[in-house]
């Protein structure tokens, strides 16, 4: 993976001992709260309902097992003995003291690791498919892509302070795992009919208070382009994005109001200014970045597929955990594990000190020393030989991670809510907690199959409700929680915003709607091959409204 | 009836008015009835604002209940309990806050 060169790590230092320097005075009454706010926000720390919040960057969610370990230890010294990883592919700590914030990024740089531009109006940490690099469908591993892009993006005098934040993803499946139309940017790295890298490159997706799909604005941008073409959108971006309202201040409005054909024409033009000078990626610099993602030697370990059969065979929930965590890899003899934070009734996305630490020996053992950080809130072993699954397994469910519900209805995204954070306007974890254990039954979520549920407790939607199979809005309305459902969204290749399916749902209630729709589905779908978003695409909302008011209705 | 709230500068711990200064509790809290008291609170809070000693300083909604002061919002009443999923973290974690309920 990626090792910091000497600049990294200089930068990374200067900057620790920068904001240490800002926290003394700031704790020493020498600044202001309104000086510093913008201070601590460039550092990744926010003020929340009960503390502080630090939110550590993981670049596009590739951590190696000193670094969680790391994590680990962060949580165990300066925390209360966990974090949560996030959407962003980050992790985040609740309750960190401002006067400790010095004390942990100075740890954290120890390690290569910072708390840069996870926050503020800049270039947010760049996202990628958390299979890269070990999918067998991907034309390329994107991280390399990432690493530039996070190279180019970091403190850019000109991106610093744009009108909002703005957000990156890149893929290099056809499959898209990295939900790169709901981003700012979002780049499809593929190969074009003569074997060359590149991307098609869409722009203004987001979610928020208003969710908009990108839209495709090149089929095949040359990788040597990326830089330029990418501060070609910038430009137009920084240039004409409204900054008189901070609702309207996203791409995508930009986008949106401007007309697709018309900002194509504004970013092509900014870009025949850019694209044959300075910012051309030069094919030795990529070269060089990707030799840092030059994969381990997987040596042939044909022995998996006995011994799993066989293990398959001594134990039900390792067979079922085979069958809905682990992936194909490019390599036949390895696979690629998910390792659910989403224990039933659990937190989405929570990890305890001493499950990182495991993690962290499991992935030195048996992954080449690799994890990512998914989108959807969960930990990936992206190398492990298939003969070691079975041992994999075991040391899992020994910390119990071992749940076997990737891409199951209880394998919930969801936001801190209210019960953290400072703009929720309800709560999702307990709404996710009870969601999860009225379908614990591992059985019955597989017989629903594939089924994104994502929970955010306010409008800004950092549990990415908008883009759920099924979507769960919290809002406040007359002092009570109340719950908004939508239904057909998805983030993946074909990606949609899901619709408002009718008047909202008490806490209470909140459980048995879910329920209802669900059954709904079972009962109209035409096999169980057809997925819920697919079964709804089919038949629109009619259904599942008629399943949801028609009582109401006749009792009106 | 409102109550002076904020979030501690050192380490953001949420805390109330009382006493003639900050307690880590919200029952106890200083109660402002009318609208002169909520200006006295006010002046309060924008004084320990700039006196760096508390951030994010606001008036909340409270009610009394058998002597202790209650907020009415949920988003007020997690912050003075703690996070809902995990009881053993937050005031409500500690025996004080414990007994005060």
């Amino acid at each position: 993976m990626y090792r910091y060169d000497e600049f990294d790590q200089d930068f990374v230092h200067a900057r620790v001992a920068e904001f240490s320097d800002q926290v003394q005075r700031r704790l020493a009454g020498e600044i202001t709260e309104d000086q510093f706010r913008p201070l601590r926000l460039m550092n990744g720390v926010y003020l929340q309902l009960h503390a502080y919040m630090l939110r550590i960057a993981v670049p596009y969610g590739t951590l190696n097992s000193r670094q969680l370990r790391m994590l680990g230890h962060i949580a165990r010294k300066y925390d209360k003995g966990y974090g949560h990883f996030t959407t962003r592919q980050n992790i985040q700590f609740n309750w960190p003291a401002l006067s400790d914030i010095p004390a942990i990024l100075a740890d954290l740089a120890s390690v290569e690791m910072h708390a840069i531009q996870t926050s503020g109006n800049c270039i947010r940490n760049v996202t990628a498919d958390h299979f890269a690099g070990a999918a067998a469908d991907e034309v390329a591993d994107p991280r390399p892509y990432a690493e530039i892009l996070r190279q180019w993006s970091s403190v850019h005098p000109e991106f610093s302070f744009l009108p909002r934040k703005f957000k990156i993803a890149v893929t290099g499946a056809e499959r898209d795992r990295a939900a790169i139309q709901t981003h700012d940017i979002g780049l499809h790295l593929k190969k074009n009919a003569t074997g060359e890298l590149g991307f098609a490159v869409y722009v203004g997706g987001g979610q928020g208070r208003t969710p908009m799909v990108a839209k495709k604005i090149r089929d095949f941008l040359p990788e040597a382009d990326l830089l330029s073409y990418c501060t070609a959108i910038l430009r137009v971006y920084n240039l004409y994005g409204r900054r008189d309202n901070k609702y309207k201040a996203r791409i995508k409005i930009l986008v949106h109001e401007t007309g697709v054909e018309e900002i194509t024409r504004q970013i092509e033009a900014e870009w025949q200014e850019l694209k044959d000078a300075e910012l051309k990626l030069p094919e030795a610099d990529i070269e060089a970045i990707n030799a840092y993602f030059t994969p381990p030697a997987l040596a042939d370990r044909p022995e998996g597929d006995d011994l799993l059969k066989q293990a398959r065979l001594d134990s039900k929930s390792f067979s079922e955990w085979l069958d809905q965590n682990v992936v194909t890899h490019r390599h036949p003899d390895y696979a690629a594990v998910t390792i659910s934070l989403k224990g039933i009734g659990e937190v989405p996305g929570d990890a305890t000190d001493s499950q990182m630490e495991a993690v962290a020996d499991i992935a030195e053992k048996y992954a080449f020393d690799e994890l990512r950080v998914s989108h959807e809130q969960n930990l990936i072993l992206p190398h492990v030989a298939r003969a070691d699954l079975k041992a994999v397994y075991d040391a899992l469910a020994e910390i119990g991670l071992a749940t076997a519900n990737s891409n199951l209805i209880s394998d919930i995204i969801s936001c801190p809510g209210l019960d953290y954070c400072a703009l929720a306007t309800a709560r999702s974890i307990p709404v996710a907690q009870e969601i999860s254990r009225r379908f614990a039954s591992l059985e019955r979520q597989r017989e629903i199959g594939e089924l994104k549920l994502k929970i955010s407790g306010c409008i800004n939607a950092c549990g990415h409700h908008h883009v759920g199979h099924i979507g769960i809005l919290g809002v406040e309305k007359k002092g009570s929680e109340l719950y908004q459902v939508t239904l057909g969204g998805s983030a993946d290749e074909n990606t949609s915003v899901g619709e408002i399916i009718g008047r909202g749902f008490s806490s209470e209630e909140i459980t048995d709607a879910i329920e209802q729709i669900v059954d709904t589905y079972l009962g109209l779908r035409l096999s169980p091959d057809e997925r819920f978003i697919d079964a709804y695409r089919r038949v629109g909302p009619a259904p599942f409204k008629e399943a949801l008011y028609a009582g109401e209705t006749k009792a009106a | 009836m409102k109550v002076l709230t904020a979030n501690r500068l050192s380490d953001g711990i949420a805390v109330w008015y009382a006493n003639g200064g900050w307690a880590e509790t919200v029952g106890n809290a200083d109660i402002a009835q009318d609208k002169a008291a909520e200006d006295r609170l006010e002046a309060i809070g924008a004084a320990a604002g700039a006196n760096n000693e508390v951030v994010d300083v606001n008036l909340i909604d409270v009610t009394v209940v058998d002597g202790l002061v209650e907020p009415v919002r949920l988003r007020e009443k997690i912050r003075a309990a703690g996070p809902t999923i995990r009881t053993d973290l937050g005031k409500q974690a500690s025996p004080e806050a414990a007994r005060a309920a």
